[in-house]
């Protein structure tokens, strides 16, 4: 599964390297390093830490049945703010 | 004169199954001053813009306000104040140092090597209904499920839990606005937490002689840049941990359960799917808010909300339940719906004092609702609303009465 | 222009996207969300379907990923044809046509030019082939440094102390690998955050055991009987034994293609409107063509209406998302490109931030938190107003600083924080190097006011 994380949203809450430690992990104190390709078996661990991300910045792909996540709008009006 | 009581409604025990009408009607005057209370701020992005204001302050020291504020707890542990009534730098150094117990970078596996753990304690507690064809969710597991995981984190000795138990609820109970008025529960209360710091402190004393593999070991014996806890420190952040880390979860967990019921839907649906939980627990952050208000930030300087000027030193109430609801930013706020896509809530809070156990939190309550969803056979309410704690910041039934068919092995 | 064009476009219409990474792929997802069902093809010069740059210096130098699987993934299928491991060479404005360097031709309805930067590579072409001699911008620089080293070198030797550069030296450190670090410039990130937060840096490199040389510049690299490079000579006159060299001196944008198409591109990008239209060298704006991401260069709005050249990770997000949303919609539905710049690295551990343009600030206040000990906010001025914030792992204060440079916030910075010290308390002078001189890759360059400040004359691309 791909996964790509907005690090300009992210602050370093951690959530992720709590709940996926094998794809995320911190680096220091607050920057947050990630296996951009997470293996097969980490799916459930990976969805997660989607749903946990307090600042929404993780898209992921591959985690839905239908192979694909919509975050269309609402990204983009945030992203635009 | 219906503004003029919006607080008092609020606060008022027999509101407290269902505030939202209130919470509503609070965020048509986003920033509300009633003479002398607090200013209180109720929609979504001013809390959000709040909550990582650096002229906003955690320290009770920094409050000027006079007035009464029947939310603001007094500091009755005894102890210094803990992190979460602290601001930078102190706070900061204070939570690293228990993050570097807790989380990582320093241990980033030890709260997702506990899922087999927390599973199993679910599995023991809903054992334990046996032939049962009624039980007390608060009692029966959304209880006794955090405090046992608090304690095996900490490194309460399995023998002693039940002991540690016997203090942590009265100093629970304290919490609550009403019951602390009480003279003799006060006295209680104050024991117990007599007990439990002497029962920490040798705890303590003895994790520094012979540290083991749990968080008081680390703490005391911490040794990275930010230097070591003092003794009263430890004991101080140990109290928080379990106080903050505790109710909190009871009632994630028990209004998980009832806004399960009042969704049947939903609980089919969690039945077939397990991982379907997290979803869920991120929308009862949202729709159902285990903290409904900060009722303990001030501002070091005037500040302008909305137009309104907030003076130095003010009582600052953030309700975050009520943020959770705002229309503003949420499309159909009062509809529980865990598919949403758009879910960005402020359950947890935001900013440098983010919930400390947010990940254990997320996974007690997603095992915990998963597996009563699994095991109770044909679940129902006995009586809806059930009956609530008094406690208006710490929002949540008291007792879940459920009926049930059997259990599911 | 028939009054339904745009219907006809949307539902028949051809697109195609020159540059195929992030920009390119999220303005090709926001053009199929926002209902184009017409032809739409990518043409990118790498042979790899979009992948993410910012973990190459990061996550894979640390190992924590490969440097074959960074591939974005897609928000939503886009139903494109790929052109991959083909460059476009040429532009024919009037025919409407992309020449490709395979000599194969693609015509277009609409436009949109996503080629953004590559690295500026070792002026000595030379010296630049000895083996051993690295850059770091693409998924083939990434396999080739991350091999050389992990076969633990005995010195890697940094050209250049940016962001990159000094990502790539933090990584070299963590491997155990012995790293000189030379920069022209007084301290590390200068061109980026000036001086008195470069000198942050600086602390940070050296404490982390980093041999870092500034007030330098690399004279020379020395090869040996097989071509493998041996060691740096230095302006000091001093030479360093490295078998790896890492040549981080910025990028250069990817205009050449557009050399004599007609457009208004050069070495300082492409320049558009605000919403994302490409001006061509007269300054008059064009109707079908597009720009996104590194290559681009727009007015903003916030900022004096400056022309802002931003190679930022977002900035690309959501610049290709606008270009897609105004390539697609009638004029008056268009959306400006009003992105507040926003940047993050990572290096030693500590998380760096910023907002706003740091560059256009002429002084510096830190308004939490201690340089010293490595985690505070920084905020920028420049004439009375807060132009920018950094952070050193303090980014939860930061969008609350953003709101205060959206707003125009007065500066100096009027009111207190917590966490405030007392040298916080006065502004000081960024240390900004003065633009005149030459430098490598600043995050931001700022020029003129207006296309209409442009020579009428065409300079073909010059580098």
């Amino acid at each position: 599964m791909r996964l790509v994380v907005d690090l300009n949203k992210c602050q370093g809450y951690a959530q992720c390297a709590f709940l996926a430690p094998d794809v995320f992990a911190m680096h220091g104190e607050e920057s947050l390093i990630y296996n951009p390709h997470a293996p097969e078996e980490q799916r459930e661990r990976l969805a997660r830490a989607v749903a946990a991300c307090p600042v929404q910045a993780i898209t992921a792909d591959g985690l839905d049945s239908t192979g694909e996540r919509h975050t269309g709008s609402a990204q983009g009006a945030s992203d635009a703010r | 004169m219906p503004q003029a009581s919006l607080l008092r409604q609020i606060t008022d025990f027999a509101n407290r199954a269902n505030p939202y009408p209130l919470y509503e009607e609070l965020r048509r005057t986003p920033v509300l001053h009633e003479a002398d209370g607090p200013y209180v701020i109720s929609s979504y992005y001013d809390i959000e813009a709040l909550l990582h204001d650096p002229r906003i302050s955690s320290d009770a020291a920094k409050m000027t306000a006079t007035g009464d504020d029947e939310l603001s707890e007094p500091e009755t542990t005894g102890l210094p104040p803990s992190f979460i009534r602290l601001d930078p730098p102190e706070h900061d150094r204070l939570r690293r140092i228990a993050n570097s117990s807790f989380g990582p970078p320093h241990r980033p596996t030890r709260i997702d090597s506990m899922r087999g753990e927390l599973a199993q304690i679910v599995t023991d507690l809903i054992d334990g209904f046996g032939d049962a064809r009624q039980i007390d969710v608060v009692d029966g597991c959304a209880y006794p499920f955090p405090v046992t995981v608090i304690c095996r984190l900490l490194g309460v000795p399995r023998e002693d839990e039940p002991r540690f138990r016997a203090w942590v609820d009265p100093i629970v109970a304290g919490l609550d606005p009403d019951t602390r008025t009480s003279a003799e529960s006060e006295r209680v209360a104050q024991e117990a937490r007599l007990q439990l710091g002497m029962y920490l402190n040798g705890l303590v004393e003895q994790r520094v002689k012979e540290p083991r593999d749990d968080m008081l070991s680390d703490l005391v014996n911490s040794r990275g840049p930010d230097g070591a806890m003092t003794t009263m420190e430890v004991l101080t952040t140990a109290v928080l941990l379990l106080i903050a880390g505790h109710e909190t979860t009871v009632n994630l967990i028990t209004n998980g359960m009832l806004t399960l019921l009042r969704h049947p839907e939903y609980l089919q649906r969690l039945r077939q799917d397990p991982i379907l939980s997290v979803k869920i627990v991120e929308e009862l952050l949202r729709y159902e808010p285990p903290v409904q208000l900060l009722p303990q930030r001030t501002c070091i300087t005037d500040i302008e909300v909305r137009g309104v000027t907030i003076p130095k030193g003010s009582r600052i109430w953030l309700v975050l339940a009520a943020g959770n609801r705002d229309p503003e930013r949420f499309k159909d706020p009062d509809r529980f719906d865990p598919d949403r896509e758009d879910l960005q809530h402020l359950g947890f809070g935001s900013g440098i004092h983010s919930c400390f156990g947010a990940p254990l939190a997320r996974l007690e309550a997603q095992i915990a609702l998963s597996e009563l969803a699994r095991r109770l056979e044909n679940p129902r309410l006995v009586e809806d609303p059930p009956p609530y704690r008094p406690n208006a910041v710490l929002r949540g039934p008291r007792h879940l009465n459920v009926d049930f068919d059997g259990l599911n092995p | 222009m028939p009054a339904d064009y745009m219907g006809w476009l949307r539902r028949e219409g051809r697109i195609v996207i020159v540059g195929a990474s992030l920009a390119g792929l999220r303005a090709a997802e926001t053009l199929r969300a926002e209902g184009f069902a017409g032809e739409l093809t990518l043409i990118g010069d790498e042979p790899y379907e979009p992948y993410d740059r910012p973990p190459l210096s990061k996550a894979v130098l640390l190992g924590m990923a490969s440097p074959h699987h960074t591939e974005l993934p897609h928000r939503r299928e886009i139903d494109a044809k790929w052109r991959l491991g083909v460059a476009a060479t040429g532009l024919d404005l009037a025919a409407k046509r992309v020449r490709l360097a395979d000599g194969d031709e693609v015509e277009y309805d609409r436009l949109l030019i996503a080629t953004g930067v590559r690295a500026r590579p070792w002026f000595k072409e030379e010296e630049a082939r000895l083996d051993g001699v690295c850059l770091l911008r693409t998924r083939d620089d990434a396999v080739d440094l991350y091999r050389r080293l992990k076969a633990g070198p005995r010195r890697v030797f940094v050209i250049g102390a940016g962001f990159a550069g000094s990502e790539v030296a933090s990584a070299c450190r963590e491997m155990g690998l012995p790293v000189t670090v030379a920069e022209r410039a007084g301290a590390p990130l200068v061109g980026a955050l000036g001086g008195v937060i470069g000198a942050v840096a600086s602390d940070l490199q050296l404490e982390n055991g980093v041999d870092l040389r500034t007030h330098v510049t690399v004279t020379g690299l020395e090869g040996d009987a097989v071509g493998r490079v041996r060691a740096v000579h230095l302006s000091d006159e001093s030479v360093v034994e490295a078998d790896v060299v890492v040549v981080s001196l910025g990028s250069l944008r990817n205009t050449e293609w557009l050399a004599g198409s007609g457009l208004g591109a050069g070495p300082r990008g492409i320049a558009c409107d605000a919403g994302c239209r490409a001006f061509d060298f007269r300054g008059i704006v064009t109707d079908d063509v597009f720009v996104a991401g590194d290559v681009a260069r727009s007015p903003h709005a916030l900022f004096g209406y400056q022309f802002l050249s931003l190679e930022h990770w977002g900035n690309a997000v959501a610049q290709a998302q606008t270009a897609a949303h105004n390539m697609i919609c009638h004029g008056a539905d268009r959306r400006p490109h009003l992105w507040m710049p926003a940047f993050w690295s990572s290096m030693f551990g500590v998380n760096i931030k910023s907002v706003g343009v740091p560059p256009m600030g002429e002084q510096l206040m830190i308004t939490q938190g201690s340089p010293a000990e490595r985690r505070f906010v920084g905020v920028y001025g420049y004439q009375g107003r807060m132009v920018a914030a950094v952070s050193f792992d303090n980014t939860r204060w930061l969008e609350f600083y953003q709101r205060q440079i959206e707003r125009g916030a007065p500066f100096p910075v009027e009111f207190p924080t917590t966490d405030r010290r007392p040298e916080g308390r006065q502004p000081v002078d960024a240390d900004f190097p003065d633009p005149s001189l030459p430098s490598h890759g600043p995050m931001v360059t700022l020029s003129g006011y207006s296309p209409a400040d442009q020579q009428l004359v065409f300079h073909p691309a010059r580098h």
